[in-house]
């Protein structure tokens, strides 16, 4: 595969070199040192690579860099602005919702795609949307309770 | 059973009791060299709190050392810094220690830093497992910084020369009891070099009175984690860093019999390591080692290994001779079962299970004039070290290891693998390498949570009394062996293995869940043999006052007495107490013997630790340990054929997610008078007998092996 050159990266895009055969999350984290999304399985299980990809969630342990073209990609690291907090990632704190926290920047982006499209959702539609993320140390009550407040907020936001 | 003879009965504990190599040169301009000036409090551990924090000499056959475990050190600038050797693994000990000390001190959290398990900042700890970090590190930083606030007394005695008792120490100040002056630290210890040390006698602020310590403060770095700023071991990045990647031999225990490397070789910026059965590579990119791994050809040779499938009647024929050992033994056995009314035998199993937490293995390792630093997730920075130094034949004062805090490890990383490949790539490469293990690798060269079986032969009499109660657990381990209910004739034993089928070792718990899951799933049985109430029967055999408390705490709490049953619904207990905790867990499932779908609906536990240090965190482990011990009380199960796992990928090792989560509940009872135990672990216990209580309560149907309804439920 041929050599990515350039990659949108959280507004601006970034120049590399990287083989078309590596993982977006290689390129991102090995290249761009944006070390927020992590590798946890390799095979898109677990969801702690999640990344927005035009505004959709995606497994970046799974994304061959050389397929992303010219596709804008969010990563958790431009979630706060000016030092404010998305309402998701003040949610987390709130309600302490990890423990060892490596699953926390997965669990946010798919968070985040999931609150764009479900502006007021039920505990059902937020444990299905996020069942492809895993948190083995199992804050996953705390999890739902912070995308049920966030929804709130991002609600509030946009009115 | 003491936590001594638990340390020696489990597995992969051995290698956890040697004595520290390393001692901190006591030298008091060492210290200012390393911190700056001011003031520096040290806590020793003579010789009785060194047998407490693991049994360090026992083992060695030398004298126990007193050594130092931490010390605060308040620069002239008034910041506020402690060392300690203790991991944070996502246990929140960094903020439970931190609250101590800023609670001795008077002080916001904010204004205390830890700094933890760096071989090189930090005195020696043997490691962060068995629930040791809460009872015995924060006393010890709530003595220290107890002491360091009478030594700050004491010199802003001298600064206002007042008598010490008429001055207030309040929010990071020393003020005179008219308010009409005050000093910071910062003005007290400026120009100090001054060496305290802590006596047992250090007062410690009493758990009633706490104000700080005792509250639900947030996780102290939390912004971290959310923002993705935090840099774990596996987001260490150096200048020149190589990617490291390792040949992994084709069964466990297999040698190597030839290897031809031409084509890896070739790669550019590719290279290849082989010393004896060690072949490894390092590449620019994770990619590039791969690939490269990938082209070497390799023939391995293994011998025929067990299966899964005979693992149960393996454990037992292979058992150590010269019978079991470990338990307390009373009365006769014999005796007990002739006064019964009714007679049980059964026998429970457990399968091997793995940590898989979500941070695999991860190292950066680089070598600089001989000197070796590494940063790796561990529980065990100092053995981590030790096995560098021996590995590498060098002194442990040239291998520094660096433990960020950790994505988890549940038991599961008290050994250092990825840091000694890390470390040999990178003395080949002679450039730092990163070394970060694939998942498939994490399920199958890590090590696993002992399986076991356990032999129950019990006999009751018609009022509920137990009369005999004899127990054998063959491999799984000591921790929870002994049966907290008062049984007159009772005979508990361990039967280690001398060969296992797989590497295994420490689980959160230990074998506290295998040993809990056989005995109270027991209890019910016999409960149900002489057609008591599964709680009654419990009371009725029960003692232990805090036991009690957890049980009815519990079953009040989800409603146990009047609640529906039927149409598919059960409700089951389970109780026990480990390492100084209580604990009860109530679950309530939902089980369709037409469809063999089980749904726990509800878990609630109540969790007595002794005075609570942080509320809402503990809650936060309880909930925790419920999901986690869910998994492997309905599915999880490691898989294995001749030497090889047979199911080392998220896809086939199934973990509990969002959809497996049942309402939770945890009830705190908060025991002030009583100082904290550790609460990491003993939460884990109770899930899964009550699930299994709770599906015979639902469909009559017993189940004795974990995971239970690996493939839904079969009646």
């Amino acid at each position: 595969m041929a050599n990515v050159t350039v990659l949108n990266v959280n507004g601006t895009d970034a120049s590399i070199d990287a083989d078309g055969e590596r993982t977006l999350l290689s390129v991102l984290r090995d290249d761009l040192d944006l070390t927020g999304s992590k590798y946890g399985c390799g095979e898109g299980r677990c969801g702690a690579c999640t990344v927005l990809l035009n505004g959709s969630p995606v497994r970046s342990c799974q994304l061959p860099v050389g397929s992303v073209g010219q596709r804008k990609i969010v990563t958790i690291e431009s979630l706060d602005q000016n030092g404010q907090l998305h309402p998701l990632q003040a949610a987390f704190l709130k309600y302490d919702a990890f423990q060892c926290g490596y699953c926390t920047c997965g669990m946010i982006m798919s968070g985040v795609a999931f609150l764009q499209k479900r502006k007021n959702p039920s505990d059902a539609e937020i444990i299905r949307f996020m069942d492809g993320n895993v948190c083995r140390c199992g804050a996953y009550q705390r999890i739902v309770a912070a995308i049920k407040d966030a929804a709130k907020s991002v609600q509030g936001a946009a009115q | 059973m003491t936590s001594l003879e638990e340390f020696q009965v489990e597995a992969e504990r051995y290698e956890l009791s040697e004595p520290p190599r390393y001692r901190f040169d006591l030298d008091r301009r060492e210290f200012f060299k390393l911190l700056g000036g001011g003031l520096v409090v040290l806590c020793f551990v003579g010789p009785a709190l060194g047998q407490e924090s693991g049994g360090g000499g026992r083992r060695g056959g030398g004298q126990i050392p007193t050594d130092i475990n931490a010390w605060l050190h308040i620069g002239e600038d008034g910041a506020i810094t402690v060392f300690t050797g203790k991991a944070e693994v996502g246990q929140n000990i960094r903020t439970s220690l931190t609250q101590a000390v800023a609670e001795e001190l008077r002080v916001s959290v904010a204004l205390v830093k830890l700094v933890m398990a760096d071989t090189q900042q930090v005195p020696y700890d043997m490691g962060t497992f068995g629930s040791q970090s809460t009872p015995q590190m924060a006393s010890r930083l709530h003595k220290i910084a107890a002491a360091a606030r009478e030594s700050l007394l004491g010199l802003a005695a001298d600064h206002f020369k007042v008598e010490r008792a008429t001055l207030i120490f309040a929010d990071g100040r020393i003020s005179r009891s008219d308010a009409s002056e005050s000093v910071s630290f910062g003005q007290l210890t400026q120009g100090q070099k001054l060496v305290k040390s802590v006596t047992d006698d250090a007062l410690a602020t009493p758990a009633k009175d706490w104000k700080i310590a005792g509250t639900s403060v947030p996780k102290v770095d939390g912004r971290e984690f959310v923002t993705g700023k935090h840099k774990y071991a596996s987001d260490v990045k150096l200048a020149g860093m190589l990617h490291g990647k390792v040949l992994r031999p084709s069964a466990f225990g297999a040698t190597l019999e030839s290897l031809d490397t031409t084509a890896a070789a070739q790669m550019p910026g590719v290279t290849l390591v082989h010393d004896g059965d060690f072949v490894g590579v390092t590449a620019p990119d994770p990619l590039g080692a791969a690939h490269a791994v990938d082209a070497i050809r390799a023939k391995w040779s293994a011998k025929p290994q067990p299966s899964d499938a005979e693992l149960f009647d393996y454990l037992r024929k292979n058992a150590t001779e010269g019978g079991g050992r470990g338990g307390e033994n009373s009365g006769s056995i014999e005796e007990g079962l002739k006064s019964a009314a009714d007679k049980l035998q059964a026998t429970y199993t457990v399968a091997y299970i793995a940590h898989t937490p979500l941070e695999p293995r991860a190292a950066v390792a680089q070598w600089e004039d001989g000197k070796l630093t590494v940063w790796t997730g561990s529980q065990r920075p100092f053995g981590v070290r030790s096995d560098l130094a021996q590995t590498f034949g060098v002194p442990e004062e040239s291998v520094r290891v660096i433990v960020p805090d950790t994505g988890a490890g549940y038991g599961g990383k008290h050994t250092g693998e990825a840091a000694v490949e890390a470390a040999r790539l990178a003395k080949a490469a002679g450039k730092p390498v990163k070394l970060v293990w694939t998942r498939q690798e994490e399920f199958t060269w890590a090590y696993f949570r002992p399986a076991g079986v356990v032999d129950i032969t019990s006999g009751v009499a018609e009022d509920g009394t137990i009369t005999a109660w004899e127990f054998h657990n063959y491999n799984s381990g000591g921790s929870g062996l002994r049966s907290p209910y008062s049984i007159a004739n009772q005979k508990c034993e361990v039967h280690n293995t001398h060969s296992p089928p797989l590497r295994q070792g420490s689980y959160r718990a230990l074998a506290a869940t295998a040993n809990h899951f056989a005995r109270e799933s027991h209890m019910d049985e016999l409960a149900h043999a002489v057609k008591m109430d599964p709680l009654d029967f419990r009371l009725k055999n029960l003692q232990d006052a805090r036991l009690r408390a957890v049980l009815e705490a519990a079953a009040e709490a989800i409603g146990w007495r009047g609640a529906t049953r039927g149409g598919g619904h059960g409700f089951g207990l389970a109780a026990g107490t480990e390492k100084g905790s209580y604990v009860a867990t109530c679950a309530e499932v939902l089980a369709d013997k037409e469809s063999g779908s089980v749904k726990v609906l509800r878990a609630v536990t109540a969790f007595d630790c002794g005075a609570v240090v942080n509320p809402n965190h503990l809650k936060n482990q309880i909930e925790g340990a419920l999901m986690m011990g869910l998994g492997g009380a309905l599915f999880e199960a490691v898989e294995f054929d001749n030497g090889m796992i047979t199911n080392p990928r998220m896809a086939e090792y199934r973990v509990p997610r969002f959809s497996d989560m049942p309402k939770i509940e945890a009830v705190l009872i908060d025991r002030k008078d009583v100082p904290s135990a550790g609460a990491g672990e003993t939460p884990i216990m109770c899930i899964a007998p009550a699930i299994g209580n709770a599906i015979f309560d639902a469909a009559n149907i017993r189940l004795r092996s974990m995971p239970m309804v690996p493939d839904g439920l079969k009646g």
